[in-house]
């Protein structure tokens, strides 16, 4: 039972900074075509300018300050970086992005040093909401819960009732069709890939100090981004969404299962003592949502929610 | 593009200093010096000038200096092959490294391979850091010396506080999926059956190797099973998620780690890591010590504010190396080699022996945690490590038995 | 030309085009590589270009898949490594002379490894190939992560963290080659290098490499011709994966060690920049990304700790600015020197590399004054007895006139191409 409340709890909260992070890549992806892989970098500057903006304010200040920057930043790239590099192709975009996510890193290193940054929890949140089964459940994840609920409102009214979310939405499949109307279809996509790089940042600031800010975190949570964007589906907020809330959970249901493939496939003859046997299933939690991307893309390609193949 | 490489190359030529003479002994420092690991291997890498300048200001090796230079091996056991051959075509003839089983076997191997193959050219390897005991017994090697104690040896160390502290009935395992994780699991399990008989090992677990992102579902699998205890051989990046995530569950299980003093851990957790995170070590700086080596950890201190004094056998191992060239009265490999072997030196925290069976230095190990009631702190804040009551655990109980067969070259 | 229609005959290359365009170029890197032995290079430098040797080899089997069949793959140091990985076993039992390769002599080890790579493509090949774009990139990335995971849970096939390591100094010997000694290996290396490009510059001219192109521009066109682009796309995967493999089993002869990092992204990356920053249009590019990078990686160190950041500026810079890499530099170069007005090209060349330079320097001063300005051990940059120090006036000039004088050069230069253009 509490291993069930447990992986419940951590799952949700653990798919929803999850879904903060890929939300924004999602919006860009579908927009542009471009997967873009320095957006983890976004997510790691978020975290390096609230520890900044922290130190010599406060938190609270960061929290609404270091997405904005982060999203300025993210919108000088598309302007002088990407922009330019739009006429060579697709491939051209997603390696442009690729050397960025290097360079940022190398950069980050030179200005906040190599190793981590003492980035703290606020002390007005550092308490234990409550108490389970022997476990204390820390405030600041509640807060992040929060957090991430009003984020994905925020997102939800943006999109579906206001007008620049109408014209962002129609840009997002007819790209040709807005320009003709006489919108500027340039400055949308800088728009969109500004708010997704904030939306990282955003993550950054709240996930930055309950993991480690370092320059290898970009590096660290890179990959599952893509796993999120792409079995969500392009161009669904709503399979983001499902995908990160999915994700969450079933790593950590995983790790609460300590049956070995030995045990389970025993009826096979499979041993437990085997090399194979002796793999248990809470060892391979990490390894799921790879294995759940190839998957989905060779039985489903259009993802969960997509409204178009990739 | 060519004419770009050469000058950049020709521009920065300049900076790289290289003071070679007829009489200073190579030593090349083979680890990660750029990319995720470079701060660790920089940490040592430091260490090493620091205790060369020591050595030459006294005077040097039998009049002859000592020089230090960096190899930046990315981590990656090929490219180490390459840097190694560049560190024996420069001259070198001593090979220093520390970060990673994988490399240190490599290295192991080209070193054999390249004693056998080019016989007059001999080098020696001093591993200060890989940790995996095969290093010193089925595999071992005349040319390889190992100063750092080895994981088996870290666990006796270990298992032998926890024999002594009644408080301790069950413990909980975990590590990184991989041959160390196993190797350290399987050791405090053989260790704790034979020390401690009465108690459980509530929990068995492997993660995979860097992937984990949020040990928070662990850390409530830890303390679901009512577990007194827990030890890790976990490094990197999953020491400091491990332990973050412990810090905020709010529980106060103590932690054996093998590397809770690794850069940043103690920082990343800040106050929680009080009495709970521990580690062994062959030695903390707010130990008792001569005022010669409290100098020394200011020293270190203020020339690379970036670390802390924490590679105290980088010192063990130049200056056994320096008394060894000396008893033998010169700085050829297998003359140093042969001096080394049953070689005893006082050093600040104790006497430390290098085993000719096996080339495993035995030292006294020291049990640790965090405390903010200390002399030095470490990555810059006010926490530090401490000595806990009975942490002191002498050579002979950390010892472990060798089943090494060595060849000795004639 | 006035004549619009023209004859397939007059179409064809003439035999000295031939010459020039195939037999030449081969003929002088035969030669290149006879002459390196003669020049007595130091066991470093034989190590170094064995390195560059099995990544020349490595680099154009990814850009068989990349460059002409238009796959972007992150994950092709699987193949690679599993290739070696085979090798490697095929070592210990030549050493143990046990099994059916017991007798194997090493020398024609990256046989193998292609066996090995081509299986392996084959196998996962066959679910990931079905699409093109950034359906097989996301396949191949997380066919890639499951790889290496798996890499260190069997220790059997693997090794674990510490690998395989074997003993190239067994079994039947070849050509005299006990390939001990590093300037024995070298031959082995030259020939398998040559064995690679030539096979793989072969395959180029084979109908199935210019049907792979095809699919890469136009997968339906190829359809209505009778063919069906899944299944070129899947062959030229298995070569491409074979190619790698070999590439492997001489990295295996060469490193006699092969770890499971070795199959991560992280090779997986690196094969991608080279095969990118030589030119992915180019049969030579990755070639020259091979030299160059693997001249970086193994030396560039050596002058700098920021090296990683010079490559990630070379990298975007040449995404953004020079997409078909090195080798579309120099072929352009080429092509400029011998069209119609050479001396106008020269100088509007001179100029745009002069602005480079600049740019450079100041760019060099910039990260090496800010790289010791941020690890505080008080150490300075110091270039030809210059004291360039964080809080020296001319350390700023030195910084921001390059980069000013070398920007606006640039950016002239390429005003007045496009004005020449128009």
């Amino acid at each position: 039972m509490e291993t069930i409340v447990f992986a419940l709890l951590n799952g949700v909260i653990y798919g929803l900074l999850l879904f903060m992070l890929s939300s924004g890549l999602t919006l860009i992806f579908s927009m542009m075509g471009v997967l873009n892989f320095a957006h983890a970098s976004f997510y790691m500057l978020g975290a390096y300018f609230a520890f900044t903006i922290s130190g010599s304010s406060s938190f609270w200040i960061a929290l609404f300050i270091a997405p904005v920057l982060v999203g300025l930043v993210g919108a000088v790239v598309e302007r002088y970086g990407l922009r330019k590099v739009h006429a060579n192709g697709h491939v051209a975009e997603l390696l442009f992005t690729f050397g960025l996510a290097y360079l940022i890193e190398e950069v980050v290193k030179i200005v906040y040093g190599k190793t981590s940054v003492d980035y703290r929890i606020p002390d007005l949140l550092d308490f234990p909401a409550f108490t389970i089964y022997g476990a204390s459940f820390p405030a600041y994840r509640i807060f992040m819960l929060f957090v991430a609920i009003g984020m994905l409102v925020g997102l939800w009214v943006l999109l579906k009732k206001t007008r620049a979310g109408l014209i962002i939405q129609a840009a997002l499949t007819h790209p040709h069709m807005v320009g003709h109307l006489g919108h500027n279809v340039p400055l949308i996509f800088m728009t969109v890939f500004g708010i997704g790089c904030a939306l990282a940042g955003l993550a950054g600031v709240i996930g930055g100090n309950i993991f480690v800010t370092d320059p290898a975190m970009a590096v660290q949570m890179g990959p599952i981004v893509f796993v999120v964007v792409v079995v969500g589906g392009i161009g669904s907020l709503e399979g983001a969404f499902l995908a990160s809330l999915l994700i969450g959970l079933l790593q950590n249901f995983a790790v609460g299962i300590s049956a070995s493939f030995g045990e389970i496939f025993g009826f096979l003859g499979l041993s437990t003592t085997s090399e194979l046997g002796s793999i248990t299933i809470s060892s391979l939690a990490p390894m799921l949502p790879f294995l759940l991307l190839v998957l989905m893309l060779i039985f489903r390609p259009r993802g969960l929610m997509g409204e178009q193949e990739l | 593009m060519t004419i770009k490489t050469a000058a950049l190359a020709a521009a920065v030529s300049v900076v790289a200093v290289t003071a070679a003479s007829a009489d200073t002994i190579k030593f090349a420092f083979i680890d990660p010096l750029s990319g995720p690991f470079g701060p660790s291997g920089e940490a040592a890498y430091t260490t090493f000038q620091l205790a060369a300048e020591k050595i030459n200001e006294a005077g040097g090796v039998n009049g002859d200096m000592i020089e230090v230079t960096g190899y930046d091996n990315k981590i990656n056991p090929k490219e180490s092959l390459v840097q190694l051959q560049k560190a024996i075509d420069s001259g070198a003839r001593y090979i220093l490294q520390g970060n990673g089983s994988s490399v240190a076997s490599a290295i192991i191997d080209a070193v054999e391979k390249h004693n056998k193959r080019n016989p007059g050219e001999e080098v020696l390897f001093f591993n200060y850091a890989a940790v995996t005991p095969a290093f010193t017994n089925e595999r071992c090697s005349f040319w390889h010396f190992r100063f750092d104690a080895h994981a088996d040896m870290k666990m006796n160390a270990i298992t032998d506080y926890i024999k002594g502290n009644e408080d301790i009935k069950k413990v909980y395992l975990i590590g990184q999926d991989y041959i160390f994780g196993e190797a350290v699991a399987a050791a405090a399990e053989g260790q704790l059956g034979e020390k401690r008989p009465d108690i459980e090992i509530v929990g068995n677990e492997l993660h995979p190797l860097g992937k984990v992102k949020d040990f928070t579902p662990y850390i409530q699998k830890i303390i679901a099973s009512e577990a007194d205890a827990v030890i890790t051989g976990n490094w990197g990046a999953d020491m400091q998620l491990l332990m973050k995530a412990a810090g905020s569950s709010g529980s106060d299980i103590p932690y054996f780690t093998f590397y809770g003093g690794s850069l940043g851990a103690v920082s990343s957790l800040g106050e929680a890591s009080i009495g709970q995170l521990h580690q062994v070590t062959e030695g903390i700086t707010n130990q008792d010590a001569s005022d010669e080596q409290y100098a020394l950890i200011e020293e270190y201190k203020e020339r690379f504010p970036t670390y802390d004094y924490y590679y105290h056998r980088a010192f063990n191992t130049l200056n056994m190396f320096d008394m060894a060239a000396e008893k033998a009265g010169s700085a050829d490999p297998i003359a140093v080699a042969k001096a080394l072997e049953g070689l005893t030196m006082e050093q600040a925290y104790g006497t430390v022996t290098m085993r000719a069976e096996d080339h495993q230095a035995q030292q006294p190990l020291f049990i640790s945690t965090v405390s903010d009631d200390v002399k030095y702190g470490v990555d810059n804040i006010d926490l530090g490590w401490k000595l806990v009551e009975g942490g002191e655990i002498s050579a002979e109980a950390a010892s472990a038995p060798t089943t090494c067969e060595m060849e000795r070259p004639e | 030309m006035s004549n619009a229609t023209t004859t397939i005959e007059s179409l064809q290359p003439s035999s000295a085009a031939k010459f020039r365009q195939r037999t030449l170029p081969i003929l002088i890197f035969a030669a290149v590589i006879f002459a390196i032995p003669m020049t007595d290079p130091s066991r470093t430098m034989y190590s170094l270009m064995h390195q560059i040797g099995i990544n020349i080899v490595f680099a154009l089997s990814y850009n068989m898949i990349l460059g002409k069949a238009g796959l972007l793959s992150f994950g092709h140091a699987v193949y690679f490594g599993l290739g070696g990985y085979f090798c490697m076993h095929v070592l210990g039992w030549i050493e143990d002379g046990v099994g059916p390769f017991g007798n194997y002599p090493v020398f024609f080890l990256p046989l193998l490894g292609f066996g090995g790579g081509a299986l392996a493509g084959a196998v996962i090949g066959w679910p990931s190939c079905r699409k093109a774009g950034t359906t097989f990139a996301m396949i191949s990335l997380g066919v890639a992560e499951l790889i290496a995971a798996a890499g260190f849970m069997f220790d059997s096939l693997f090794g674990g963290e510490e690998g395989i390591s074997g003993d190239r100094m067994n079994g039947p010997e070849m050509f005299g080659l006990s390939l001990g000694p590093i300037d024995e290996v070298y031959w082995f290396i030259a020939f398998w290098t040559v064995v690679g490009v030539i096979g793989m510059f072969a395959f180029t001219r084979t109908p199935l490499g210019k049907l792979s192109e095809a699919t890469r521009d136009n997968p339906q066109r190829v359809q209505f011709i009778g063919y069906n682009p899944q299944q070129v796309r899947y062959l030229v995967f298995i070569i491409a994966g074979g190619f790698a493999g070999m590439a492997g089993g001489m990295a295996a002869v060469n490193y006699e060690i092969f770890t499971p990092e070795s199959l991560s992204l992280i090779p997986s990356g690196f094969v991608l920049i080279m095969a990118y920053v030589g030119g992915i249009t180019y049969f030579a590019g990755p070639i020259m990304g091979a030299i160059l990078l693997t001249y970086m990686q193994s030396m560039m160190s050596d002058f700098t700790e920021a090296w990683l950041l010079y490559l990630g500026l070379m990298f975007v810079a040449i995404v953004m600015y020079a997409p078909r890499g090195i080798a579309g530099i120099v072929f352009g170069f080429v092509d400029g020197i011998r069209g119609g007005n050479a001396g106008a090209y020269f100088t509007a060349w001179i100029i745009r590399l002069v602005g480079c330079l600049l740019m450079l320097l100041g760019a060099i001063v910039l990260i090496e004054m800010s790289v010791r300005w941020s690890n505080g051990y008080g150490e300075v940059f110091e270039p030809f007895g210059l004291h360039l120090g964080h809080t020296n006036v001319l350390t700023w000039i030195l910084i921001i006139v390059p980069l000013v004088a070398g920007g606006y050069i640039l950016r002239r230069a390429s005003r007045e191409e496009e004005e020449g253009a128009a």
